[in-house]
């Protein structure tokens, strides 16, 4: 994209012309199919600070509720300059870095015990991490070389979690948070925090919550060492854990 | 007098040898389950009689009759003759109805197994007096579905199914009744996440739930009329759907009959391997609650699809056959026909597969000619769903594609924003859009397709049913608690003695009482 000069302290979405603002959304208004809630749409949509909002589709939803489908050019800018993210700062290491990485300065197995803890029944993402198959050709924990993972599954409570690390003198607790509603996942997530302090052996472990509804920043936010998003694999995490072991010298 | 695929008409060259082979192996691996089942029988079938016979409502804790009932007769040391016996014997004494007695030995009143033993002839009287009014009201719930389906009309197959999962009943029935007007035809009403470990079923209408709303019997009553009325007015019959599973399968299986619901989840080993059930209770649980469903005509849908959320859909693909082959079986012998074998499988490639879509194939026309009557239930992708809605929608069409190609009875709609959240009100809309444009533009499709000789869709089959076959045939000789136990099923262990509900699970006497499994094996027929 060579046309024209992006001025990075004022940044807009770009359509076909930079700075056009083009944004699409899509939502539900209360209100019946009709003239006057596609020009609610319209005025809600410029509300949100989108000029020139256009109602390109909308559709009866049958219980006096009306879906819409709406462009609009974005006034507002981000300044990309100022920006700064907390990530999981280390490089990663692949599968065979990790292990090569236990046998030299860890020179013992490492114990990770993983959950999807609460109500939570979805173990994708716990199983994506640990087990033996891994994911979209990652392998899993359980594959690794040096790494003893025990993936205790759907619906844990945070006291199994924590009996079972306790009992196999974990090194770290993974937990998978998926598929929730009303947010149910943060007063979880920060029961388990708060029961590992009581326990007085928050500092012995390392704690890592995964899942799409996570960022790295929000994980540290609840007390967590680490947050993992979609698109991380069982290396990534597994990389973060063995380099946090000897860097708060657990081996 | 065997010409392979002449006599099956199998468009995929299937051997009918090696599927009759896989039958009788599943059958034979379902006739020694039951009789273990046989000489069992647990809490939850016990208060599932208690309910049967009339009892209902809670204490002034929120604890459900059944339960009071069924733990007063546990504690006593009489559970093994089976709580109809008990309730009967009260009959005999008292003369008061079930209910009255539930509330007496709520209050004290009543001890089960302290009161005088009455003539046995006349407890059975007693029981069956009113066993025989339960089972024609489920009957008579039957009769009702079947006149509004032949007076009103039905949706065309695949049935169209639609989630909600508000938390509130309330809010579920604005969303199903929405769904219904724009196409749904069997709308399901997830479950609470944490309710299938509850050992009681919650009492009344509920307006809190997290991931899903609580299966009561007032919900589904409720769930139920706010469908019929959205069925006339659309003119076709709204089929409710719910979760049969869990540790409390039977009650819920008769809640469900007695509400007139039309589809139930319904499958054992679903439980153990992804719930962490104890294979024993589930078992025998599963037995009683597929009679009750297999007597109110109620379509039960069974959980192979799970195996591939945590295996692999290319390598695993013949345990998800072996296990709808042993399902079938486990039906048949609780009296539940074919036509009412909602056999589970799932679209779970993954979208980077070269030729994924061809191997997904395959597998659902497999499907389809070996269960020739089943509703197959098709689940849609989830495992490989990710925040891109726009590939999922079309991951989605790729999915109604197949179903509308291969005949799938029951179509879970696939939801774009899957990896995201609980579905939202358009998100629904959206989904029953794509599938209609499919199954109206493509709706023979089938019919007029077939399948090059040897090619790779035939051959992904004819490997998949051979896999199969191998499998059921060491299950035979296992059993299927040691092959559970060594994780052959979507590569989780679950071992025999372990697990949740085993402390439920009762030896029946020599002179235990059902009346329930008489009037309602076969159908009633």
């Amino acid at each position: 994209m060579s046309l024209g000069k992006v001025d990075l302290t004022k940044i807009k979405p770009y359509g076909d012309t930079l700075n056009d603002g083009k944004v699409q959304l899509s939502f539900t208004l209360p209100v019946p199919y009709g003239d006057e809630s596609e020009e609610a749409a319209r005025q809600l949509a410029k509300k949100m600070g989108l000029s020139e909002a256009s109602v390109v589709h909308s559709h009866d939803l049958g219980v006096g509720y009306t879906f819409f489908i709406v462009y609009g050019n974005c006034t507002h800018t981000v300044d990309y300059d100022a920006i700064e993210v907390p990530k999981v700062d280390v490089e990663f290491m692949d599968k065979e870095g990790v292990e090569q990485y236990i046998e030299e300065h860890i020179k013992r197995d490492v114990v990770i015990v993983g959950a999807c803890t609460g109500s939570d029944a979805h173990t994708v993402g716990i199983d994506a991490i640990m087990n033996m198959k891994g994911f979209d050709g990652h392998y899993g924990l359980e594959r690794y070389k040096g790494i003893e993972a025990i993936n205790m599954g759907s619906q844990v409570l945070n006291e199994e979690l924590i009996a079972k690390a306790i009992e196999v003198n974990a090194d770290a607790i993974l937990v998978s948070q998926v598929v929730t509603q009303k947010d149910v996942h943060i007063p979880n997530l920060t029961q388990l925090v708060e029961m590992l302090e009581a326990e007085g052996i928050r500092d012995k472990m390392i704690l890592v919550a995964g899942g799409p509804r996570l960022s790295h920043e929000l994980a540290q936010e609840l007390g967590y060492d680490a947050g993992f998003g979609p698109g991380s694999f069982a290396n990534h995490v597994a990389t973060f854990i063995v380099k946090q072991m000897v860097e708060r010298k657990m081996v | 007098m065997l010409k392979g695929c002449d006599v099956l008409n199998s468009k995929l060259g299937l051997n009918p040898e090696i599927i009759e082979r896989a039958r009788s192996a599943a059958k034979n691996i379902a006739l020694e389950t039951q009789t273990f089942i046989d000489k069992h029988s647990t809490v939850t079938v016990e208060r599932t009689v208690a309910r049967l016979l009339g009892i209902d409502g809670v204490d002034e804790i929120e604890k459900p009759l059944p339960n009071v009932v069924v733990d007063n007769i546990k504690e006593g040391g009489g559970l093994a003759q089976g709580a109809a016996f008990w309730i009967g014997n009260a009959i005999v004494n008292t003369g008061n109805t079930p209910q009255e007695i539930a509330e007496k030995v709520n209050a004290g009143e009543i001890d089960l197994t302290k009161l005088p033993i009455a003539d046995k002839d006349k407890i059975f009287e007693a029981v069956q007096k009113i066993a025989v009014e339960t089972t024609n009201k489920i009957r008579e719930n039957r009769k009702k579905r079947e006149d509004f389906i032949e007076n009103v009309g039905e949706g065309k197959r695949p049935y169209l199914y639609v989630i909600v999962a508000s938390g509130n009943i309330y809010e579920d029935i604005v969303q199903a009744q929405a769904a219904a007007r724009q196409g749904a035809d069997v709308v399901a009403v997830i479950r609470t996440t944490a309710q299938s470990l509850l050992d009681y079923v919650p009492y009344g209408a509920t307006t809190e739930g997290f991931g899903g709303t609580y299966a009561t019997q007032e919900n589904f009553k409720l769930m139920r009329e706010a469908l019929d009325e959205v069925g006339e007015e659309v003119g076709r019959y709204i089929r409710v759907c719910n979760y049969c599973s869990g540790l409390c399968m039977p009650e819920i299986a008769a809640m469900g009959a007695l509400e007139r619901l039309d589809v139930m989840l319904n499958d054992a080993l679903y439980g153990i391997l992804f719930r962490d059930i104890n294979m024993q209770r589930t078992l025998v649980d599963q037995f009683f609650s597929r009679l009750i469903n297999g007597y109110a005509g109620i379509i039960i849908n069974t959980g192979e699809d799970n195996y591939l959320t945590t295996a692999d859909a290319v390598e695993e693909a013949h345990t998800v056959l072996a296990s709808q082959f042993i399902n079938e079986q486990y039906a048949l012998l609780a009296g539940i026909p074919e036509e009412q074998m909602g056999l589970g499988h799932a679209f779970e490639m993954n979208p980077k597969l070269e030729n994924g879509f061809l191997m997904e194939l395959a597998q659902a026309q497999m499907t389809r000619e070996i269960f020739p009557k089943a509703p197959l239930k098709y689940m849609p992708p989830t495992k490989f769903m990710t925040g891109n809605i726009f590939r999922g929608h079309v991951q989605d069409a790729l999915f109604n594609l197949l179903s509308i190609w291969t005949g799938q009875g029951i179509q879970l709609l696939g939801m774009m924003t899957e990896a995201i959240h609980t579905p939202l009100l358009h998100d629904r809309m959206l989904a029953i859009e794509n599938a209609q444009y499919i199954f109206n533009n493509a709706r023979d499709l089938g019919e007029e397709i077939e399948y090059k000789t040897d090619g790779k869709i035939q051959k992904r089959a004819q490997q998949v049913l051979i896999d199969a076959e191998k499998m059921l045939i060491d299950i035979e000789k296992e059993g299927i608690f040691t092959t559970i136990e060594k994780g052959k099923f979507g590569g989780v262990k679950r071992g025999y003695t372990s697990g949740k509900g085993l402390d439920g699970v009762i030896e029946k006497s020599q002179d235990y009482f059902n009346p329930f499994i008489d009037l309602m094996l076969g159908g009633g027929q």
